[in-house]
């Protein structure tokens, strides 16, 4: 294509399309975005029958679908309705097994909205699944087996997806068929969770006396058997559940490719991570901080004038900037954080755990880096506490880390971008992703303290300090230290400069 | 650098396109950003086209993530010699009217062969036709990335596997050792011979390809809409009697109604289902209150329940 045929396409595009029309409203259904939901709990507290409940209930389920169920499972339970948990666990293994062991997404919608539904396996040992599943949800459905109550294992999803971000959590009381419909055991259930989640955080939660297998609370109401409850059933509440938004937070554009048709053209093409931008903008390009304003965002339908987190898109700038794939487009006016060292929490997903020292891939965005990730703590998911713990994070295992990169990384912290402030590491090696990790913070380093704080920069011989880190005082505050290891040459020279500068 | 492009962001001219719902417009922005990631990071990607719905849909999709650039890869069809001549035309119209790349393959071994989906059954036919075609495609092409339009929602393997769905030098998929796909970070890292199949659709229902479709009038084959056709009944199918290598069996008699495809593929393996519906509207209301899955009609799926995922591990798609 010649680039007068570009521009042309572009001009007979927008002739043809309009932005924001005002349309008869189209159809009721779906007119929202799609929830993103999980289950998770422990092994067999349900969650597959749920999900298979939900489908079967919201007519998901077509009937050579159901026909296979029935000649799969050979039984049928004694409702007469076939194995829903055949539905979601799909592989050979797993139906061999009987367990779950990979996510599987599906999906079911209402009159009022659609969702995709991630079902998560209850094992420990699958755990790192558990979390893959959580990274996109918007709300999670913990199940709990009336009869056991809370298990160890609920107690370690909710805090997992809590750290994923996750805060809108219902409770299924779930086999509530099996204690008699028992309302004393739904409070006190109920409470026992409140607890734990007030320790996580976690304030928005809905629970639900339920039977996934009958069917009671899930898409049709329970009141035949438990006409005491006057609350929502799960797809009540899944219908007025939010789903996050980006869009009250700085512009950003992680740059995936550049877009060069023919010689006169030049867009960036990625998709807005946070916040809106508009034709006159002043940008920011990171890390190079070179400043441009945006002229033009193009989209196949039309050239507009506006675009907003989640839209993908092609940026036009005013002039010729050195921008390229991994770098990210951001306003001017509310930046993220740029630097060599950042705090972060992370699930370590792959048998050989993460390793102190060791330098892996860090993938944020369109942007890849080589990094070392240092842990610092670990929690313990029966407490809930952090522990110290500087060596090796195990697989499953939950840890805090401090990064360190060769070149600036840019980030935002994930509690307020959960696209920007989120990363995976990849092994070099194995080329496997072996952590899912979210931004905490931008470390401080002794360059860019702020602080008004008193510090002490000590140059001390390096087997002086080894012994003093070894000392337990030293390491309960090493979280405050920072350390450079370096020549005794480079150290005077540091000393020499700090004296001209006082 | 100044564009070229014109000066109309200020106006919004009218327009009778209905503007994409949030559900379609989030689904929309999800696969442009498959499409553009595996091409940026990948040396040699190609796109599976089966000329099927879902690869109209991907193909348009493809042409909007790279706009105003051309589509940065070729297309593949695998053909096996058997699909309906009604695809094959409306294939190669296609193929120029968007300016595409294009490839064709046939395994050369199993059209020596004669391997016919009558003589060596389905199973066998599609092992060689299919997977074993699209083996050699790739290898050939060397290939590093290959955007496919499987759906999470066709079948209960694919429901479990990843948009980077990673395989091994001998197109192998191992569904106990995926790796890890967290939020929308895609791993793109593999060695040499190693490659990826992208699905950029994966979180699409069969209603939203419709919809979609609808919406933004993308062109199909005829063959999706109802028509007086030819078709002979054959193990509860009803397969379009218009090829004359269908040869009619003991008792079997060419009968004629208003019938469309759910899905296509090769005709003697394709069920169709009696319809009345001649345009999208009436088969998106059809659609809505359909009993049965759009696989239904496929003789791969039937054979046994886990028969996708064992073709897959294979390198099928
Ligand atoms: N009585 C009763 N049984 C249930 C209920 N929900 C699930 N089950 C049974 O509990 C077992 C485990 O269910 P499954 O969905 O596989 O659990 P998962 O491991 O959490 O996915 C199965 O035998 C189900 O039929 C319920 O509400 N009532
Ligand atoms: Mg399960």
């Amino acid at each position: 294509m010649t680039v007068s045929a570009i521009a042309q396409a572009a001009e007979s595009k927008t002739g043809t399309v309009t932005a924001f029309p005002a349309a008869e409203a189209a159809r009721a259904v779906r007119d929202t975005r799609p929830l993103r939901l999980i289950t998770c709990g422990s092994v067999d507290d349900g969650k597959s029958t749920l999900i298979g409940r939900l489908l079967w209930d919201t007519k998901a389920v077509k009937e050579d679908q159901a026909a296979t169920l029935r000649r799969d499972s050979g039984k049928q339970n004694d409702l007469g309705l076939p194995d829903f948990a055949l539905l979601l666990d799909g592989l050979q293994a797993e139906r061999e097994q009987g367990i779950t062991i990979d996510v599987a997404y599906r999906y079911f919608a209402t009159d009022k909205r659609s969702f995709i539904v991630a079902d998560t396996p209850g094992h420990e040992q699958y755990t790192r699944n558990m979390a893959t599943g959580a990274s996109t949800a918007d709300l999670a459905v913990l199940l709990v087996d009336a009869r056991t109550g809370l298990l160890e294992q609920t107690r370690r999803h909710a805090t997992i997806a809590s750290l994923m971000g996750i805060k809108q959590f219902v409770l299924a009381v779930n086999k509530f068929d099996l204690v008699g419909y028992d309302r004393a055991r739904f409070d006190q259930i109920t409470h026992e969770f409140r607890e734990l989640a007030l320790s996580l955080g976690v304030r928005q939660i809905t629970a639900i006396p339920m039977s996934a297998l009958k069917g009671e609370n899930v898409v049709y109401d329970g009141k035949a058997s438990m006409p005491w409850y006057e609350g929502q059933t799960l797809v009540e509440v899944l219908e007025l559940a939010t789903v996050r938004s980006a869009q009250t937070v700085g512009f950003r554009l992680p740059v995936q490719r550049v877009s060069r048709p023919g010689e006169s053209f030049r867009g960036y093409q990625g998709t807005v991570a946070g916040g809106s931008v508009k034709p006159g903008d002043s940008v920011v390009i990171l890390p190079s901080g070179m400043v441009a304003n945006v002229t033009k965002i193009i989209t196949f339908d039309l050239v507009r004038n506006a675009a907003v987190a989640g839209d993908a898109i092609t940026l036009v700038l005013d002039r010729q900037v050195d921008v390229s794939r991994g770098d990210m487009i951001v306003s001017i006016d509310s930046q993220p954080q740029v630097g060599l060292d950042f705090d972060a929490q992370l699930v370590a997903l792959q048998a050989e755990g993460i390793q102190p020292g060791r330098r892996y891939w860090l993938k944020s965005g369109s942007r890849r880096q080589r990094v070392t990730a240092n842990p610092v703590s670990q929690l313990d998911l029966k407490t809930g506490s952090w522990t110290q713990r500087t060596g090796l994070l195990p697989m499953n295992g939950i840890g805090k880390v401090h990064l360190s990169f060769d070149e600036n990384a840019v980030f935002d912290a994930y509690e307020q971008n959960r696209t920007t402030g989120a990363f995976i590491l990849i092994d070099p090696d194995t080329n496997n992703t072996v952590a899912g990790g979210m931004i905490t913070a931008k470390r401080s380093s002794l360059t860019d303290l702020r602080s008004d704080e008193a510090r002490v920069i000590l140059s001390l011989p390096a087997d002086l300090a080894d012994q003093l880190m070894a000392t337990e005082l030293f390491s309960r505050r090493r979280d405050e230290t920072d350390l450079r290891r370096m020549t005794s040459g480079e150290a005077s020279q540091i000393f020499k400069d700090a004296a001209v500068d006082i | 650098m100044p564009s070229t492009l014109p000066e109309t962001e200020l106006h919004n001219p009218q327009t009778t396109k209905t503007p994409l719902d949030p559900h379609l417009k989030a689904l929309e922005n999800e696969a442009i950003h498959i499409f553009r990631e595996v091409a940026a990071e990948f040396e040699k990607p190609v796109m599976l086209y089966s000329v099927g719905k879902d690869s109209s849909v991907l193909l348009h999709l493809a042409r909007k993530a790279f706009y105003p650039g051309r589509v940065p890869f070729p297309l593949l069809h695998v053909n096996t010699g058997w699909k309906f001549a009604e695809m094959i035309a409306f294939r190669n119209d296609i193929v120029k009217k968007y300016d595409l790349d294009f490839i064709e393959h046939i395994n050369p071994r199993g059209k020596a062969e004669n391997v016919t989906p009558f003589t060596h059954g389905s199973a066998l036919f599609t092992d060689i036709m299919k997977t074993e075609g699209l083996r050699q495609a790739l290898d050939a092409g060397g290939f590093d990335a290959a955007f496919g339009g499987a759906r999470r929602d066709e079948e209960a393997s694919r429901a479990k596997e990843r948009i980077y769905s990673f395989r091994t030098p001998e197109h192998r998929w191992d569904p106990r050792a995926q790796r890890p796909e967290l939020w929308n970070i895609y791993n793109g890292m593999i060695r040499k011979g190693e490659s990826v199949r992208a699905f950029p659709l994966s979180n699409w229902t069969e209603v939203d390809i419709w919809r979609y479709i609808q919406v933004e009038d993308i062109p199909l084959v005829p063959l999706y809409y109802a028509k007086e056709r030819p078709y002979v009944e054959r193990d509860g199918m009803m397969i379009l009697a218009e090829d004359p290598r269908l040869e009619l069996l003991p008792g079997e008699t060419v009968q004629h109604g208003s019938i469309r495809f759910r899905t296509l593929g090769d005709f003697p393996l394709t069920g169709a289902i009696p319809s009345q519906a001649t345009n999208l509207e009436e088969v998106i209301a059809e659609l809505e209150i359909a009993t049965v899955s759009e696989r239904q009609g496929r003789a791969i799926d039937r054979d046994q329940s886990g028969s996708m995922e064992k073709k897959k591990r294979e390198g099928y798609f």
